[in-house]
């Protein structure tokens, strides 16, 4: 939707570079996107989550998320010891079969990238980190930067950062997106997640702007939420960031990742959101590069599921590794 | 990488289609006098399921002769409260069989499991449900103190929601304290015999419903009985007129839901992806095959071609094919001299100039298939535009402001329906006042409820169904 993309602004089809010229023009662009009818947009995402996918469609979807989670551990009580087993975990999830897929990522905070980094180092899985004061977002600019450039020189190749919520829901998008511009520069070549935490945004004509403001300033994935607010993930809100991502690659050519997170515990919750991406922003997104899940207790569901598929009968969950 | 969706289908087992079925007559299945049988296919493999007896006089007679005596000697006697006791059974009949019925659904109309399961079904239980409600109320429906039913009831209905339909009919029907006589439309005559025994199972008294099944000519015998006190008829335009005519000088009282041609507004402030999930859920539900489907898209110029593209691009995401598999989004065509009319007047949409454009699809060879096809640069005078093509066939015209869309949108013999697409709340009002449609959807399409009154003005017919407005067609005062 070319037109959409730059009707507010006026200007061409892929040169996006003006609309955040001035606080002005910015939230001219923002507030000229279309609008998110609430309604429909719940009930297309409840039509999508009957798709029957079933037999061998089942066992690669649910290869494929695998492939695509964040495995994640985010908690003050967070030890060396818990990030070395989940990152063991994260290269080969399943210790009995060697034909289960790696996931995409470990996350975790900036203080155990260290621990990480060592084990995850050349393997392909990537090392992500939350920073800029994750989750609340509360600090003053120069120490998120130094978050995340801590992060960085520590091994990360992914950060995951907040939005200023309180400056996004009082206006002040220049502000939000001077702050992911600056993550961004500072992050260097690690890829920038941005967290948009939706269930802050109330509303979804919110992240719909919110998406599109993450991305003209450069996020490489926008990221539903920190696991930290409820609501977290929803399959309504990633619709609308997914009809975002794929609206932005018309406009501009660039493709930019979604990746939801918090509250995704079943595969018949992953499935949901793979059918959404498949049938939203289409099969380019079906990639780790492109679909990220944030979650954590998530993946031994998965490999629950998966080896019933495979054996045709349930293991107990003591069959499986605790994170 | 692709997503492909493996096969699920819903089993067929659960539901048992008997080989031969007779007329409902009077509390029990009973063979036809004349003898004559007509065959229902499936009309996504043109496989016979069934036969059906097509009712002669005789059997109408008999029929209307069974309702007749069971309105004088039990239905009308009843307190309103205990008619609820039948209906409230009913509809909770049909919520413990809504899979069977879905399926049975699915295999004799062709639409998709998904709509019969989540649509039909659940809105048939509703209807059920809401006029049950009524039955011990009829004193505060603001139509008298001492409204009466009027009697016998000749209902005949049509093919694409061949079980909601028949809720629609006999749920108000009864609850007033009538009896009826229905006919279901020949090729989907299935699930209204199921409907049958699943009045056997709640007991209800013999003879106050009576299903005759046949084809016009047996909609017409029951029309024209001298025993019959209302008609109530769901179809096209040429039979309603027809029904209107033989009516016309005598006692009876008539209803009549007819066709549409709607209008589905998209204004410039539209949610768009949301505006684009209605006009493809306003014309390619139920294939197209819906009475007040948004079969005329205008468009304000300034969004038409990012709307177009979208519309495109989703309608390129439509599942097409067997009705029975849980993920397809758009089923078969119902009859052979259904697709035909939609193929002659897609044809001649073509040869007036109007672009043509079908996402890829592959359709199954057996069957009767159409694909989902759009139709741009058209313009008021072409025949897509005016004429209900009940297919899968959106036309698509555009408009530059308000005042032109209204004009535009009222500038039909019909006026059933209309959808209105815009962020701004004062524009939906302002527009909704303006149309001439019995039904105006705003941000929101094809979508039903059994407390809303439903029907249309000018040739889509007179008199509403459901709501508290339903009850009317049925009640003297």
């Amino acid at each position: 939707m070319t037109a959409t993309a730059t009707r507010p602004a006026g200007s061409g089809a892929g040169d996006l570079s003006e609309v955040a010229r001035s606080e002005a023009a910015l939230r001219t662009f923002l507030h000229g996107l279309p609008g998110v009818d609430e309604v429909g947009a719940q009930a297309r995402a409840a039509m999508l989550g009957t798709r029957s996918i079933k037999t061998s469609s089942k066992a690669w979807a649910i290869d494929q998320a695998i492939g695509m989670i964040d495995l994640t551990t985010l908690e003050g009580a967070d030890t060396p010891g818990k990030v070395r087993a989940l990152s063991t975990k994260a290269l080969r999830p399943d210790s009995e079969d060697p034909s289960c897929p790696p996931v995409a990522a470990v996350c975790v905070y900036p203080a155990m990238v260290p621990v990480a980094a060592p084990i995850l180092d050349g393997t392909g899985v990537h090392l992500a980190s939350v920073a800029t004061a994750f989750p609340s977002g509360q600090a003053p600019l120069p120490v998120k930067l130094e978050d995340t450039r801590a992060a960085v020189a520590a091994g990360a190749d992914e950060i995951d950062m907040v939005i200023n919520r309180g400056a996004f829901l009082s206006g002040r998008y220049r502000e939000v997106f001077d702050e992911i511009a600056a993550v961004k520069e500072t992050a260097g070549p690690a890829h920038l997640k941005v967290i948009l935490e939706t269930g802050e945004l109330a509303t979804y004509d919110n992240v719909r702007r919110a998406s599109w403001l993450a991305m003209l300033a450069g996020a490489d994935f926008i990221k539903t939420s920190t696991g930290k607010v409820a609501p977290a993930a929803t399959l309504p809100v990633t619709l609308v960031m997914l009809e975002a991502v794929r609206d932005f690659r018309v406009a501009t050519g660039r493709q930019v990742g979604v990746k939801p997170a918090g509250g995704i515990r079943t595969s018949k919750d992953a499935i949901k959101y793979l059918v959404l991406v498949n049938e939203t922003a289409g099969e380019d997104w079906l990639h780790p590069d492109f679909f990220r899940l944030g979650a954590s207790s998530l993946l031994n569901d998965l490999l629950m599921q998966r080896t019933k598929l495979k054996t045709g009968r349930y293991e107990g969950p003591d069959y499986f590794t605790l994170d | 990488m692709a997503f492909e969706y493996a096969p699920a289908p819903e089993s067929p087992a659960i539901v048992n289609i008997r080989p031969s079925y007779g007329l409902f007559i009077n509390g029990e299945f009973v063979d036809p006098k004349d003898g004559e049988r007509f065959k229902t296919v499936n009309p996504a493999n043109e496989e016979v399921l069934a036969e059906v007896a097509s009712a002669g006089p005789s059997d109408v007679d008999t029929a209307v002769a069974a309702a007749r005596a069971a309105y004088d000697t039990v239905w009308r006697r009843l307190p309103g409260r205990e008619r609820a006791k039948y209906l409230f059974r009913i509809a909770r009949i049909i919520q413990e069989r809504a899979r069977e019925l879905a399926v049975l659904e699915s295999i004799d109309n062709g639409k998709p499991i998904r709509e019969s399961r989540d649509v039909d079904v659940p809105l048939v239980a509703a209807h059920f449900f809401y006029y049950a409600g009524w039955a011990d109320k009829l004193p505060y429906a603001g139509l008298g103190p001492d409204p009466r039913p009027l009697g016998v009831a000749g209902q005949v209905i049509p093919w694409n929601f061949p079980l909601l339909m028949l809720a629609w009919k006999i749920a108000p029907a009864l609850a007033a304290g009538n009896t009826v006589v229905l006919k279901p439309a020949e090729t989907t005559p299935l699930s209204a015999l199921l409907f049958a025994e699943i009045c056997q199972q709640a007991d209800l008294p013999p003879g106050v419903v009576n299903i005759v099944t046949g084809a016009g000519d047996t909609g017409r015998l029951l029309v024209e009985h001298d025993g019959v006190d209302k008609v109530a008829f769901t179809g096209s335009t040429e039979v309603g007129r027809l029904i209107a005519k033989s009516v016309a000088g005598t006692r009876k009282r008539l209803t009549l839901e007819l066709g549409g041609k709607a209008a589905n507004i998209v204004f410039d402030d539209a949610p768009i992806d949301q505006a684009v999930e209605g006009i493809v859920n306003g014309i390619f539900f139920n294939q197209g095959h819906v009475c007040c489907a948004g079969s005329r898209l205008l468009v304000q110029e300034s969004v038409a071609e990012e709307l177009l593209d979208a519309l495109k691009r989703r309608m390129a995401q439509l599942r097409v094919g067997d009705p029975l598999d849980k993920n397809t989004d758009v089923g078969a065509i119902n009859s052979a001299a259904q697709l035909e009319k939609i193929r002659s007047l897609s044809e001649i949409g073509e040869s007036e100039g109007a672009q043509r454009w079908s996402p890829p699809c592959e359709l199954p060879e057996r069957g009767f298939w159409f694909a989902p096809t759009i139709f741009t640069g058209v313009s008021q005078a072409h025949r897509i535009a005016r004429e209900e093509i009940f297919g899968p066939v959106l036309s698509v015209l555009t408009f530059r402001t308000p005042a032109e869309a209204v004009e535009k949108a009222n500038n039909t013999p019909y006026g059933l329906s209309a959808g209105i697409w815009s962020e701004k709340g004062s524009r939906i009002l302002a527009v909704a006042d303006r149309l001439r449609a019995g039904v105006v959807w705003a941000n929101t399409f094809n979508k039903f409820d059994p407390t809303s009154p439903f029907g249309g003005y000018k040739e889509s017919g007179y008199g509403r169904e459901g709501g508290r407005h339903g009850l009317e067609a049925y009640l003297a005062h």
